[in-house]
């Protein structure tokens, strides 16, 4: 068994607010899609927010992470604040000029600025791994 | 006082287990280590990544070897 095999070292927490707007809906779409293009991963916000110690430590040990908020509200932000983690990256996905709406249909344009905004947030390209080696998939859940 | 490690046994898991062991036998305590190597009940504890460390039902560490001395912290009444 390799000796990484297990560490999440190397691979970027992504928190999004998954919030009940286009914005919320796009920075969850983003963080799915990353995630399974093997650009980070993306973790459980609402177990953060639930002050469960599981999600709350994993984010307070995780090297990289990048936090998404639909808007200038700030949910992921105040949440992470709340549970005293402190926030390495962040992006809010209105300042990218991307208007806040109820419309749930969204716009493939507008997915993919926000995953490359993700990406130049995390500092660039990450390598990506096959499936189990990043923990993707593996034991490290 | 019951510690568990998370961890399907690599050398990190491993490497985890002795320092609660060690840490727990040099600070004189009678507490339960537990490894925990079925992935389905590691993820229950909703930990990003192996090894982890939890104390007394919270998560202490995780994705990392802690040090004796940092987990002597958490274990020292």
């Amino acid at each position: 068994m390799p000796d990484e095999c297990c560490a999440p070292s190397g691979n970027i927490m992504i928190l999004a607010c998954s919030g009940g707007s286009n914005v919320g809906q796009l920075s969850n779409q983003a963080a799915v899609e990353l995630t399974r293009e093997g650009f980070g991963k993306m973790f459980c916000l609402a177990g953060i927010g639930g002050h469960l110690s599981g999600f709350v430590q994993s984010a307070k040990d995780i090297p990289q992470m990048v936090a998404i908020d639909g808007c200038s509200v700030g949910c992921a932000k105040a949440i992470l604040e709340h549970a005293e983690i402190p926030i390495k990256s962040y992006l809010v996905l209105t300042d990218l000029g991307i208007e806040k709406n109820k419309d749930f249909k969204l716009r493939k344009e507008e997915v993919q600025k926000v995953k490359e905004v993700i990406k130049e947030a995390c500092g660039g390209e990450q390598p990506v791994l096959p499936m189990g080696e990043t923990g993707s998939s593996n034991c490290c859940g | 006082m019951e510690i568990k490690v998370l961890g399907p046994g690599c050398p990190k898991c491993q490497a985890t287990e002795k320092n609660v062991r060690e840490a727990v036998t040099e600070a004189g305590l009678d507490a339960q280590v537990d490894k925990v190597t079925d992935v389905m009940e590691i993820a229950k504890y909703g930990v990003f990544g192996t090894p982890a460390v939890v104390v007394d039902g919270e998560v202490k560490s995780v994705g990392k070897i802690p040090e004796k001395r940092e987990i002597m912290t958490w274990i020292k009444k």
